[in-house]
């Protein structure tokens, strides 16, 4: 059972929050300029990294906010939280709160 | 029964107080402070159980969580507790406990003379003959199994769940963990102390009370009061008995197990059974000890053979000695001081056959000198007795072999130790791998996971003045991590330990004959699995520690392994011929011990395992005979019966009136979401298929979301309330999903858009006035809206007063006809719909449920998201091009629209169905088929969503998806149903009733 | 096979105090070079290399598995078989796979405890009602045995459910399979492994591969702890994992692996006969030979490879059983544990070719694999030996995704395990 440090609110219980998938996946700018297979690309194919993973969290029961995080998904350790979009992975510090 | 076995004096019972309870119907007599164990063993029972496989008898053997023997059911009727440990059931007053099994003569003792044909895995090998008599066969071996009954009454107590934050949690109640909780404590950090026992000082109770041993000058008795005392004292300092921490969780979160009410036989009224403490810790102390291992020989199954620290703890603890003459078999020193107990107690030790050669230190010397018989270089070799253990055979034995010198020691009691085995459970539950110790033969805990230490005989420290030492220092060290400053007192003290000889590690004891052939040498005693069934998976190839244990069945007790897994994987590596290291263990799952389920579930029961929905108009509902769906958590009215009508009696009046004068719909329970934003039509206009950039102030459109795969997941009416302000509606289920929805779009994909999201679900009560008289009702109600057609045109709405109430009135309609679905604020939703049912009377208001509405959108063809949808159709699968807009580039699942799979021909396409039988109603999820003489398996088209009688048409009606429906109108299709029987049904257009939509607009 | 398994074979080894039993597989060392190398030795992968010797005549092929065969999700499955899904696609392939289960034992000499006790899909609420009704009327024309039941019916049945309708939840009927049930899970892989072993497939244990093999966009060969090891063809069945090894192989799969966790009860005498699942009061529930109840919980929502979950998981799950059973709250959880599950948008797994010639991959079966062992190792082992995936397995392609192919057994199809 997590403890997630909302970038808002601080550390909270995990059942406050929701999982919303890989993080940092960017809408095409031009859908109907990509090819099916590209169009699948960004709709399905993932990372599902075995060690570090670049997530979305919404605190669902608090702020309602969405926001990164980069975790370890074996050790479930979380590294680092952030607004989206930006997630500290270059300065992760591995350090749990 | 007298207590025979109860010794005059000692023990931390209350012996002015003699309760009575019974085993197995007999009754017996104990005192406060007893486990139903130690009044067993108080009044000689010796036989508690019988094993599975063999159905040999079985006696206590342990004295607490590893106990894998005395297995007992706990009272009876809704009340009944299955499978309780005795050693973990504290006595109460008038405690009724019994066995599955027969004790006396036992006709299934038959399996133990044929154990021969039940070697381990032998129901891989058979009964597969003949293969439709496996049931049979099967239905015997679940017969066989299993351990007490379940209740089958339902459970009439009470669970909470208790959230708890603390600085440090002490796991353990021992010597080291109130050290550490001592020391964390007067630093000032919030600390909660945990143990499973009734009392604080884990294995100090088990210690024999006299002058030698003192903590800090005190008896341990005395220092156990006042260390308790000082943490009960100290405000920040919680401590809890009888609550076993079960598992531990990531991030520091516990779970802990607290029993309120069982020891004392069960909760008063209105009293918790069992509390679950969720527990997230900045730092977490596991002090939680280590437990004895039996040494492995021939017969060691036979009642009257335990653990020396069993024996330590019933003598001690209990003032119960389990027998008058007894044998102790160890490989490591800290028997002796058992040895010692025994002979203080008045007890005749026969022997204590030490398999170490020469063992010389300070405890072995004490015993020496007290004249008990010591038979070094030695292992029992085995038991004889069948219902109760009466001599030992051993021999001298030299690098596990045998050397002769066989000898018979008679006795009652035999008490094996084959060293310690720390409790690493809890600091394995989150991945951390348990790493073997040569020197103290032993598995340790690994490195420490985030935020948490070890400390005292879990670490493999196993004297009493290191352990305190080190829990002293741990508490102080984690405080101080948190920022507290503890002071600098000193480790509580105690004396130094004489010189100790090592443990020699002993797995097994040589036998005379092979292994498969001696008598059995049991490592599992709940699942009878023996050293030979070790061997014989080895064999068979099975190798790897997972394979053994689940060919052999070893570890899967209710002791989950705690008592013969280490003897178990070591005799595994010995016949592999690899280190213990290189075997490893089985994994370590929570619970630790387990955990009722009504623990688990807390308050989340009955009416309370999910919330209740329900609309500001409900009563009313309930108070006109309502009957209700579940929609989401939603209670929504399904139809009104009135007395003497059948369900379809009700649905046909209440379509007849709203199609023929007025009905009300109470509308409330749709998801209502507010959008405010310089960007909000902009962003509007991503997440709808139809605009939104041109939308006029004051109307509504009808809109369609997909997701990014091109499927329909919500549709609902979105009204532009003023410039940058918008009104959505959703479905009733689906409105938090839409929410989140949106939410996730603006914040992660387009967050430098203006636009906000409000849900206003709940802020607003809607009723729906439809049919030909609704405008007559709302204008008896309104004066400041003018309702006339073109004044108040379809798809618009107006602010106004109703009813004396501010309300926004929509013109909108899902029955296809003239309708006003009118919003105010849900405190004043009763008191509009009773003034709405006043001013409807002259008319025949009916109030409508869920089912007559769906009767009435179907007839106009009005598709429902989530039941004409699955969430596998896109728009034009659905028929709904006119809902794309068509000018747009680019929406939220636009692209996924041009798949060539989405494009192709074939697809099923949303039709309406027409039973050629118009009384037959087609069931929804009937499937269609083109030939329904076709062989199995039958290519199927389609099938029905929606389905109905309508009053309105005269005939059966329905709604469903059919491959290229829509090029087939006219066309019959069948629908073969479970009783054989074939609906025909015409393909028609999914508009019923008034095709041209013209009622809508009068 | 030698060393054939019955009560003759144990009379007589019982004589000789089960000293002369056989291995039930080989320990071999890995050769230089196979036709095929199938990654993992979990039930799929054994199956599959089963099937490959059996019915394609293909026996030079090692099955190699990083721990110990059997390990993973077989290991840690709830056990239940059925074959009561709703789409064609789905239907036929999980049919296919209980026909094999009905005569597997015999198949294959080793019981695996196929227990045909049935399974009930319970619905709470009137549109799961018609979804149960839309998947049965779709089972009965496909052939499989189905049917609707209602809540008297259920309690017939199993008396000791809570069908109130005073239940927050009301049990307002079910779907259930008769022919449907429960395995030894364990039993499987081991009955598969000794049967594929005696046909003279090499499985290989603690192998693990770190690469994939390739030469101009063909597959060579793994290499792996224990050395390279070269191939014609390679099969990735390595649930949990899948998304690891396609990354070593160059390629993307739709796949994100999730834990899914599970828990037994202590064990009591027979009182559950059949198996209860449930999506709204999200839980599904079976009493094992041994007398535990074992439950299965719903996904945990995060990415994980830890092979455990969250203990809310446990809550609801343990909450929604004792809505159902209201008597087991008395009942006491021995061990609860987490296996890793490879899910894909569409709930349906992926059987087929990838982008690497001679490279095949069999993934993404989500809470459902285990039921599947049987047909999914014999499809499998027919798109290996012949390069094509089989009619039945054919709507199971990659690029299904890039099509929109999909066979979304999703909420309507009831896919929960």
């Amino acid at each position: 059972m997590f403890q997630i440090d909302c970038p808002w609110c601080g550390p909270r219980d995990q059942s406050e929050f929701a999982y919303a998938g890989e993080g940092g996946i960017k809408r095409p700018e031009d859908p109907s300029a990509l090819t099916d297979a590209e169009w699948a690309d960004y709709l399905f194919m993932r990372q599902n990294p075995r060690g570090r993973h670049h997530e979305q969290w919404r605190h669902v029961h608090g702020c309602g906010q969405f926001f990164d995080v980069v975790r370890q998904t074996v050790t479930y350790r979380i590294e680092s939280v952030d607004l989206p979009g930006r997630p500290a992975l270059a300065n992760a510090s591995g350090e749990v709160r | 029964m007298r207590q025979t076995q109860r010794l005059e004096h000692g023990g931390r019972i209350d012996r002015s107080r003699t309760i009575k309870f019974t085993f197995n119907g007999r009754e017996y007599t104990g005192h406060p402070g007893d486990t139903l164990a130690s009044a067993l063993l108080a009044n000689g029972v010796s036989i508690v159980g019988r094993s599975f496989k063999y159905h040999r008898p079985r006696g206590i053997v342990g004295a607490g969580p590893e106990e894998p023997n005395a297995i007992v059911q706990v009272g009876s009727g809704a009340l009944t507790r299955p499978d309780q440990r005795a050693t973990q059931v504290e006595l109460f007053d008038g405690l009724e406990a019994s066995t599955a099994a027969r004790l006396g003569f036992d006709p299934m003792g038959v399996n133990n003379t044929f154990s021969r044909m039940l070697p381990a895995g032998f129901y891989y090998k058979t009964f597969k003959w003949p293969a439709k008599y496996w049931p049979n066969y099967e239905k015997r071996i679940r017969q066989a199994a299993g351990l007490g009954h379940a209740p089958t009454e339902a459970d009439p107590d009470r669970y909470d769940h208790m959230n708890a934050h603390c600085d440090v949690l002490v796991v353990g109640g021992g010597p080291a963990g109130l050290a550490a909780a001592l020391r964390a404590g007067r630093a000032g950090a919030r600390v909660l102390l945990a143990d499973e026992n009734a009392e604080l000082g884990g294995a100090l109770l088990s210690e024999r009370v006299q002058e030698s041993t003192r903590i800090d000058g005190r008896s341990y008795r005395d220092w156990i009061d006042t260390t308790s005392a000082e943490l009960a004292a100290m405000d920040n300092v919680r401590v809890l008995t009888r609550t076993t921490a079960f598992g531990n969780y990531d991030h520091n979160f516990l779970g802990l197990m607290e029993d309120k009410a069982d020891y004392r036989g069960g909760p008063a009224e209105g009293e918790v059974r069992h509390r679950l403490w969720r527990v997230r810790a900045r730092r977490t102390v596991l002090a939680t000890g280590a437990l004895e291992r039996p040494l492995v020989f021939g017969n060691n199954d036979r009642p009257g053979i335990m653990t020396v620290s069993a024996v330590a703890t019933y003598l001690n603890r209990y003032g119960v000695c389990p027998g008058w003459r007894a044998v102790i078999f160890t490989n490591n020193d800290s028997a002796y001081r058992t040895a010692l107990d025994l002979k203080a107690a008045g007890r005749d030790v026969a022997a204590v056959v030490d398999v170490r050669c020469k063992p010389s230190s300070a405890l072995v010397d004490a015993a020496r000198e007290a004249g008990i018989p010591i038979h070094d270089s030695s292992a029992i070799i085995r038991a004889r007795g069948s219902r109760r253990v009466k001599s030992v055979q051993i021999a001298r034995v030299k690098y596990g072999q045998l050397t002769g010198d066989y000898e018979t020691i008679a006795c009652d009691l035999v008490a094996s130790s084959g060293g310690w085995s720390p409790v690493v459970h809890l600091h394995c539950h989150i991945g951390s791998k348990p790493a073997w110790d040569d020197v103290a033969a032993c598995f340790l805990p690994g490195p420490d996971n985030p935020g948490q230490c070890s400390a005292g005989a879990v670490t493999g420290q196993f004297s009493l003045r290191d352990a305190l030492v080190q829990g002293f220092e741990q508490g102080g060290a984690v405080a101080s991590e948190l920022g507290f400053e503890p002071g600098d007192d000193k480790a509580p003290s105690a004396p130094t330990p004489g010189d100790v000889l090592p443990i020699e590690p002993f797995w097994l004891a040589p036998s005379e004959r092979p292994l498969s052939r001696g008598p059995k040498q049991f490592v599992d005693y709940q699942n009878d699995t023996t050293a030979a069934d070790i061997a014989l998976a080895v064999r068979e190839g099975y190798e790897s520690v997972e394979h053994v244990k689940r060919y052999t069945a070893m570890g899967f007790g209710t002791d989950q392994g705690k008592l013969g897994n280490i003897n178990g994987m070591a005799i595994l590596a010995w016949l592999l011929d690899q280190s213990i290291a290189e075997t490893g263990t089985t994994t370590f799952r929570p619970a630790y011990t387990p955990i009722s389920f009504g623990a688990v579930a807390g308050r989340t029961a009955d009416h309370l395992f999910d919330p209740i929905r329900k609309t500001a108009m409900h009563d009313w509902h309930v108070a006109n005979g309502a009957f209700f769906e579940d929609v989401g958590q939603w209670k929504r009215p399904w139809y009104y019966r009135r007395v003497g009508e059948s369900m379809q009696q009700a649905i046909d009046r209440e379509c007849h009136a709203t199609r023929n004068s007025v009905g009300v719909l109470d509308a409330s329970t749709l998801g209502k979401i507010e959008v405010h934003g310089a960007d909000a039509n902009r962003f509007l206009d991503m997440i709808y298929t139809g605009g939104r950039l041109k939308m006029k102030t004051g109307t509504c459109r009808y809109g369609l979301m997909l997701h990014e795969d091109g499927m329909i997941f919500d549709d609902g009416v979105t009204a532009k309330l003023g410039e940058n302000h918008y009104y959505l509606t959703t479905t009733t289920g689906g409105a938090a999903g839409a929410l989140n929805w949106l939410e996730q779009w603006h914040q992660t994909e387009w967050p430098d858009m203006d636009v906000f999201f409000t849900s206003v679900t709940d802020q607003w009560a809607t009723i729906a006035v439809n049919g030909p008289k609704s405008r007559d009702v709302l204008q008896a109600l309104c004066d400041d809206i003018d309702f006339e057609r073109d004044a108040f045109p379809f798809m618009t709405f107006r602010d106004g007063t109703v009813a004396g109430v501010s309300a926004r009135v929509f013109r909108i309609s899902f029955t296809g006809e003239l309708a006003f679905e009118i919003n105010v604020d849900a405190n004043y939703g009763r008191h509009v719909w009773d003034a709405v049912m006043a001013a409807g009377e002259p008319y025949g208001i009916t109030p409508y449920g869920t089912e007559t509405m769906h009767v009435l959108r179907a007839e106009k063809g009005f598709i429902v998201a989530g039941q004409d949808t699955d969430g596998s159709v896109t728009p034009m699968d659905m028929g709904m091009h006119w809902a794309i807009g068509k000018k747009k580039t680019d929406f939220i699942g636009m692209r996924s629209l041009s798949r060539s799979d989405i494009v192709a021909e074939g697809r099923k396409q949303y039709v309406g169905l027409k039973p050629r039988d118009g009384q037959i109603v087609l069931p929804e999820g009937a499937q269609l088929v083109d030939d329904p003489q076709a062989e199995l398996p039958m290519p199927m088209i389609g099938h029905v969503s929606s389905s109905y009688y309508s009053d309105t048409l005269g005939h059966a009606f329905a709604l469903a998806v059919v491959k290229n429906g829509r090029s087939r109108h006219g066309e019959i299709i069948y629908s073969p149903q479970p009783d054989g029987t074939v609906i025909a049904a015409e393909i028609t257009d999914p508009v019923f009733y008034d095709r041209e939509g013209a009622r809508q607009y009068v | 096979m030698k060393n054939r398994y019955s009560i003759f074979s144990l009379a007589r080894n019982a004589l000789s105090h089960h000293e002369k039993w056989d291995r039930a597989w080989r320990s071999p060392e890995p050769q230089p070079a196979y036709d095929v190398i199938i990654i993992g030795a979990g039930g799929h992968g054994l199956a599959t290399a089963y099937y490959l010797a059996k019915e394609h005549g293909i026996t030079n092929v090692a099955v190699v598995e990083k721990g110990w065969l059997g390990g993973g999700n077989t290991a840690r499955n709830t056990t239940i078989v059925r074959s009561n899904y709703l789409y064609d696609e789905s239907a036929h392939l999980f049919e296919k796979s209980l026909k094999l289960w009905e005569g597997l034992s015999q198949e294959l000499n080793y019981n695996v405890m196929f227990s045909q006790r049935g399974v009930y899909n319970l619905g709470h609420t009137l549109q799961e009602m018609r979804d149960i009704h839309r998947r049965v009327n779709a089972n009965r024309l496909n052939g499989i045995d189905s049917e609707v039941v209602d809540a008297r019916q259920i309690k017939q049945e199993v008396p000791i459910i809570n069908t109130s309708p005073d239940a927050r939840y009301p049990i307002l009927g079910a779907s259930l399979q008769r022919r449907a049930g429960t395995a030894r899970h364990d039993g499987v892989a081991w009955g598969y492994a000794r049967a594929a072993d005696a046909r003279g497939v090499d499985i290989i244990e603690n192998c693990e591969v770190t690469n994939i093999l390739r030469d101009g966009g063909r597959v060579t060969g793994v290499e792996t702890t224990r050395g390279t090891i070269k191939a014609k063809k390679v099969g990735i069945v390595v649930a949990g994992h899948s998304g690891v090894l396609a990354d070593m192989a160059g390629f993307r799969l739709p796949v994100e692996s999730h834990p899914l966790q599970a828990l037994v009860s202590e064990p009591v005498k027979p009182v559950l006969d059949t198996v209860i699942m449930s999506n709204a009061v999200h839980g599904y529930i079976s009493q094992s030979d041994k007398g535990e109840l074992v439950i299965g919980a719903g996904i945990d929502s995060y990415n994980g490879y830890g092979q455990r979950g969250s203990f809310n998981i446990i809550e609801e799950t343990i909450a929604a059983i004792k809505e159902m059973f209201p008597m087991f709250s008395r009942m006491r959880m021995l061990r609860h544990w987490g296996g890793i599950v490879d899910t894909t948008p569409d709930a349906t797994p992926i059987i087929g070719k990838t982008p690497v010639d001679n490279l095949f991959i069999n993934c993404g079966w989500g809470t459902g694999g285990f039921k599947a062992t049987p047909g999914s190792g014999w499809v499998f082992a027919h798109t290996l030996a012949t390069g094509e995936p089989h009619p039945i397995n054919a709507p199971f392609s990659l690029d299904r995704y890039t099509t929109g192919y999909l066979v979304d057994e999703h909420g309507a199809a009831g896919v929960a395990h």
